[in-house]
């Protein structure tokens, strides 16, 4: 079984999906990433899907997931790069992905993510004061 | 089969002209006030009428006239409603082409059966189905026509009516006119998507100044919509809202989940604002900027 790869740039996570999903690939990723996350202390994880083409109710649902558990483990999560076809079928399904950030490329997505870990840690300067 | 002798037929073909003439004269009585084309054109159309019901009599197959021996006339019988349809004429119009041709008719067959009753209710009864069934026909081939027009003009509407506009570096306008349906919805939020892809914009501003109701029903085509750009990482901005409109989105209790203006103006002033841009006016510049 093949397995996708997690890059680490900085203290973010990238994973950028390359394969067709199908069911067990999803679960072993959420497995891989969140403990990627612990192990590496990452803040921020981008789940660049330029590549995929097809999208079921099931990825979308783990797309979910995965926000909600580095939200837990408090890292924010970006999915990029998402083609307009699979934009109107998650829609259709009914899953507007609410929990996730979303941006147009990596670029903007970095950009995103450096974004709101400058502005969380402002604010908990803040409090500290 | 033919369980006439085509007495009907051999009576069309011995009073051909007499027919003609009754018949002119009804569907000029019938035919209301319109004007119909000349004189020679209609006599041409019935003449070229009464030679394939002739023909067709011939044949002996007056239950069916779906049959290959009806062709002719059934493609007579298409053209001339065609050409109708187009020229604006209402089903009635059209119809009565067929139809007026009874009374002449009739009128013949009791004149030249007058002594036999049962060949007269026979013969009458023929006629009648037949000539129904070609009214019928003729109908139909109008409407479908009409059909033609109506689906081809709303193929053009839909190419017309959905514009992607860029505004400034960035940000997208899609101003909407009309009515959304579904299908309109759909070409329109691919549109939309495939530009923000194309251009890489953060911010799309939806203008619904030109659509005329909003319903729950375009509600949600809206926000389908502005979800599947959130999903692909664009902001929408929702805009030129009228006030009856405000009203019916509170009294449906539609929560749209979205930044909107009343104006296109205003969303434009906030998309330049988060894209960073400042506008200033050059008369008086240190004023604007404070």
């Amino acid at each position: 079984m093949s397995e996708i790869p997690i890059l680490k740039i900085g203290d973010c996570l990238l994973v950028s999906i390359q394969v067709d999903m199908h069911d067990r690939l999803a679960m072993a990723l959420q497995d891989d990433l969140t403990q990627r996350i612990v192990a590496d202390r990452a803040r921020g994880v981008m789940i660049d899907i330029s590549a995929l083409e097809i999208v079921d109710s099931f990825i979308g649902r783990m797309l979910n997931n995965i926000a909600a558990m580095s939200r837990v483990l408090d890292a924010v999560t970006v999915v990029v790069g998402m083609r307009p076809a699979v934009a109107i079928t998650l829609v259709e399904l009914g899953l507007a992905l609410t929990g996730v950030r979303t941006a147009l490329n990596v670029d903007k997505g970095l950009a995103m993510i450096r974004s709101i870990i400058d502005s969380s840690e402002n604010a908990d300067a803040h409090r500290d004061r | 089969m033919p369980k006439t002798d085509n007495v009907t037929g051999t009576l069309i073909a011995n009073h051909h002209d007499a027919l003609m003439g009754a018949w002119l004269a009804a569907q000029k009585r019938d035919g209301r006030s319109r004007d119909v084309g000349t004189d020679a054109a209609s006599a041409d159309l019935a003449r070229q009428f009464l030679d394939q019901l002739h023909r067709g009599f011939a044949s002996g197959r007056l239950d069916d006239i779906t049959g290959a021996e009806w062709a002719p006339m059934r493609e007579l019988l298409e053209d001339f409603s065609r050409a109708r349809a187009t020229q604006g004429f209402s089903p009635t119009e059209t119809a009565v082409f067929v139809f007026s041709l009874k009374e002449p008719l009739f009128d013949i067959l009791r004149r030249e059966l007058g002594a036999d009753a049962e060949k007269i209710a026979r013969e009458t009864w023929t006629v009648t189905r037949l000539l129904d069934a070609l009214g019928l026909y003729t109908i139909e081939s109008y409407s479908r026509t009409r059909e033609e027009v109506i689906g081809r003009q709303q193929q053009e509407l839909l190419e017309l009516s959905t514009p992607v506009v860029e505004l400034w570096d960035g940000i997208l306008a899609l101003p909407l006119i009309g009515t959304l349906d579904s299908a309109r919805t759909q070409i329109v939020m691919e549109n939309l998507l495939e530009r923000i892809v194309e251009s890489g914009t953060e911010i799309a501003i939806i203008d619904i100044t030109g659509v005329p109701t909003v319903d729950t029903l375009v509600a949600q085509h809206l926000i389908k919509t502005i979800s599947a750009a959130r999903l692909m990482g664009a902001d929408c901005i929702l805009s030129g809202i009228r006030p009856q409109i405000a009203q019916t989105i509170v009294h449906l209790g539609l929560e749209l989940n979205v930044v909107s203006k009343a104006t296109m103006a205003d969303a434009l002033g906030l998309a330049l604002r988060r894209t960073g841009k400042v506008i200033v006016d050059r008369a008086r510049p240190a004023e604007s900027r404070a």
